[in-house]
């Protein structure tokens, strides 16, 4: 059926039609017609304190729900708020849209009230963006920017909206399917490729599977888990694959890299096959490049050419979806008899082992609260089945090797571009797409203060998110680079006047609750977290604690500053 | 095994096939700027197809991180199909045009290395005249190099475009 409808209706109409169920936005005049139209909808809207909030709350909504996330902020200063976020998801590859409203067409380039080139400001960090100059072409764009962002490697896209255009009217006809001549991603492995794999992992006695954000994207942690154990490797991940295999199963390795633990940095550069899925060998990951896994031939899965071979040679590289690849591995490998692999593997997975009881994850606890011993806790009171979001810096990090994730999507961490600020509205994103299930976000004193308006959005719509600040009065990662790297000069990371959390978190109507001393840790998370309400847990943790293991920058990963 | 970057710096020609629409000239172009790459010239103009444009560009420099280019921009939405004509057989031209100050005791051998070059004049003033030549690079400024003592006022040069030889 074709009928006249308003660009603002017809932004709307496509919504509704992507299954779109929650928009996050900030309004502005540029959209006030499209906001009229979505008080008359049944679409829901969550008004964030900012609009770096609403990105990151439709990306943490992404990573929670495996859907698009929608944001909707409007021209000039409204744009320029979103960029910090749009390039978060960019360099994490989350399927976010970004609708920004842009002056009437006939004032661009005029330097016009609230206007700026958000598509040239962005055009570095989306996937890909639209300026629609014409009524007759939105419909098609959008449609077109979902399926962008969705399909092959997922990505944040933009599309810039003139006001004119959202009140201009045209027939609308609804699109089914979206084609581009010019985008069509590799989902299917060449086949000829995956025998070459079965091969090396005959011929492989010492095997590592290393799985990243691909894996999780794909929907692809079952198969993942199927083929590790299938072959009896030990599985590793980077920062952002951790729960794509389950840290509870004993072949797991812990995280890989710069923060990672000793034996997945040792089994990583002792391993002589390393299946690589969904990754993109980020410096954070590799160390020193040239002495990056020096005896592994290195098997790479992952649905984006250029990630392959780009700081890593490779000897069997597949460009293909992780979760379609690993899946018809499994079916060859169910056909083919492997033999008892145990013994096979006996005495790589005893040097793990090894490993593992010599140089583990520790700290130790004396009067002062130790940061890992708070992460530590929280795991276990919520079984390790929260969804935890995270800051950025030592807290993020502590997060990552203290808490132990089963399932994907319960991690949600701005990996790529680390970007304080990220864990709180990405926890309302989260939320939002789990309603009833339990969301922490753990943060630092500092990266709490970059979003702690959002505190506002949690009241605004009941939404009972935990906040755990590692409170030490400083810019604590940086902190720790002063203290190894630069004699100890703490350069203008002494967070010296925070607020009383406590009192903070009252002021918006929240609960606030304090911790300073080890014994009081238990009890001050097992309150907090109980509660239905949002609430703020303020722990006075050592001030000093570093993060180790460390790889500093530009050495090879087994060469790690332990505790 | 691992990273074995070829660091040699090299000149190369790529042509490519985009979708004719704004912005995509800006996002190739960016895509360079963003690396460090100098682009030396870029001819951009449409093809039988109006929906499709053809953009020919010569960069100049790593060769491993041209490898890496060349696949990110066939990530890029807008772009169909990217070739790399450095090593292969191909065509090449340019358009320039010249300024040259035209004394009147240099106005025979101007126009001696006009004919020569199989060039043209297009415009002809009191103290200037305005040359047009086609040609490869090579061809191009071995004329403005002889010219070059006679005084260049000015010259506009498009930049290469090429096309693949054909298989004999």
């Amino acid at each position: 059926m074709h009928i006249k409808l308003k660009g603002s209706q017809i932004i709307i109409e496509i919504l509704r039609e992507e299954g779109v169920d929650a928009i996050f936005g900030y309004p502005g005049g540029a959209v006030i017609d499209i906001y009229d139209q979505l008080a008359k909808s049944e679409l829901r809207h969550i008004t964030t304190r900012h609009e770096q909030a609403a990105v990151h709350a439709a990306d943490g909504y992404a990573r929670a729900s495996g859907k698009v996330g929608v944001c909707l902020v409007t021209s000039g200063p409204g744009a320029t708020n979103t960029v910090s976020g749009i390039a978060s998801a960019y360099m994490d590859s989350i399927p976010v849209v970004v609708l920004t409203g842009q002056v009437p067409t006939g004032l661009i380039g005029n330097d016009a009230f609230q206007e700026v080139d958000i598509v040239g400001i962005t055009r570095p960090c989306t996937k890909h963006n639209y300026l629609v100059k014409r009524v007759e072409d939105l419909g098609r764009t959008l449609k077109e920017a979902f399926h962008i962002a969705r399909s092959g490697r997922p990505g944040p896209v933009l599309v810039d909206i003139p006001k004119d255009v959202m009140q201009a009217t045209t027939l609308y006809r609804p699109i089914k399917e979206v084609q581009l001549k010019s985008y069509r991603p590799t989902y299917e492995p060449n086949a000829k490729q995956l025998p070459k794999v079965l091969e090396l992992i005959e011929e492989a006695r010492k095997p590592v599977v290393f799985a990243g954000g691909g894996v999780i994207l794909s929907k692809g942690a079952k198969e993942l888990t199927a083929f590790a154990r299938k072959i009896k490797a030990p599985v590793t991940s980077s920062l952002m694959g951790l729960g794509a295999f389950p840290a509870s199963d004993p072949l797991w390795l812990g995280m890989i890299g710069m923060h990672g633990t000793y034996r997945a940095n040792m089994a990583s550069s002792q391993c002589d096959l390393m299946i690589a899925v969904g990754v993109r060998f980020d410096d954070r990951v590799t160390g020193r490049v040239d002495a990056f896994a020096p005896h592994a031939r290195i098997v790479h899965i992952d649905i984006d050419p250029t990630s392959i071979r780009k700081n890593i040679q490779v000897s069997v590289p597949i460009v293909g979806d992780c979760r379609i690849t690993l899946h018809k591995l499994n079916s060859l490998l169910a056909k083919e008899d492997q033999g008892d692999l145990g013994d096979l593997r006996a005495p790589w997975l005893k040097q793990i082992e090894a490993w593992k009881a010599t140089k583990p994850l520790k700290y130790g606890q004396k009067e002062a609260i130790k940061p890992q011993f708070v992460v530590e806790k929280l795991w276990e009171l919520t079984k390790g089945r929260a969804i935890v979001t995270t800051e950025v810096g030592q807290n993020q990090m502590w997060a990552a090797q203290y808490y132990h994730f089963d399932h994907p999507n319960h991690f949600i961490t701005s990996g790529g571009l680390g970007c304080m600020g990220f864990g709180l509205p990405a926890a309302i994103g989260a939320q939002i797409a789990s309603p009833g299930k339990l969301v922490v976000d753990v943060a630092g004193d500092g990266s709490i203060q970059m979003n702690i308006q959002e505190m506002a959005t949690l009241m605004q719509y009941k939404l009972p998110v935990k906040v755990v600040i590692l409170n030490n009065g400083y810019l604590g990662m940086v902190r720790q680079w002063q203290q190894l790297f630069y004699d100890g000069c703490y350069a203008c990371t002494q967070l010296i006047e925070s607020p009383d959390f406590i009192k903070l978190a009252e002021a918006y109507g929240a609960v606030g609750l304090r911790a300073t001393k080890p014994e009081e840790v238990e009890k001050t998370l097992e309150e907090g977290l109980a509660s239905s309400k949002a609430v703020i847990m303020d722990f006075a943790v050592e001030r000093e604690e570093c993060v180790y293991p460390m790889v500093p920058s530009g050495k090879p990963i087994t060469e790690m500053l332990l505790v | 095994m691992n990273n074995n970057n070829n660091h040699a710096s090299k000149r190369h020609i790529l042509s490519m096939l985009v979708d004719n629409q704004p912005g995509v000239l800006s996002r190739v172009a960016g895509f360079f700027a963003g690396r460090g790459f100098n682009i030396d010239s870029l001819c951009v103009s449409a093809t039988t197809d109006p929906l499709v444009s053809r953009i020919t560009l010569v960069a100049d420099g790593d060769m491993g991180i041209l490898e890496q280019i060349k696949k990110q921009l066939n990530k890029l939405i807008n772009v169909i199909k990217v070739m790399d004509f450095t090593d292969t057989d191909h065509v090449q031209r340019e358009t320039a045009l010249v300024k040259v100050r035209a004394k009147p005791e240099n106005r025979a051998e101007i126009l001696r290395m006009t004919d020569i070059f199989r060039s043209r004049v297009v415009d002809v003033g009191t103290e200037y005249y305005t040359l047009e030549v086609t040609g490869d690079e090579g061809k191009i400024n071995a004329f403005l190099k002889l010219l070059n003592p006679m005084g260049i006022k000015e010259v506009a040069r498009t930049g290469a475009v090429a096309l693949a030889r054909e298989k004999k």
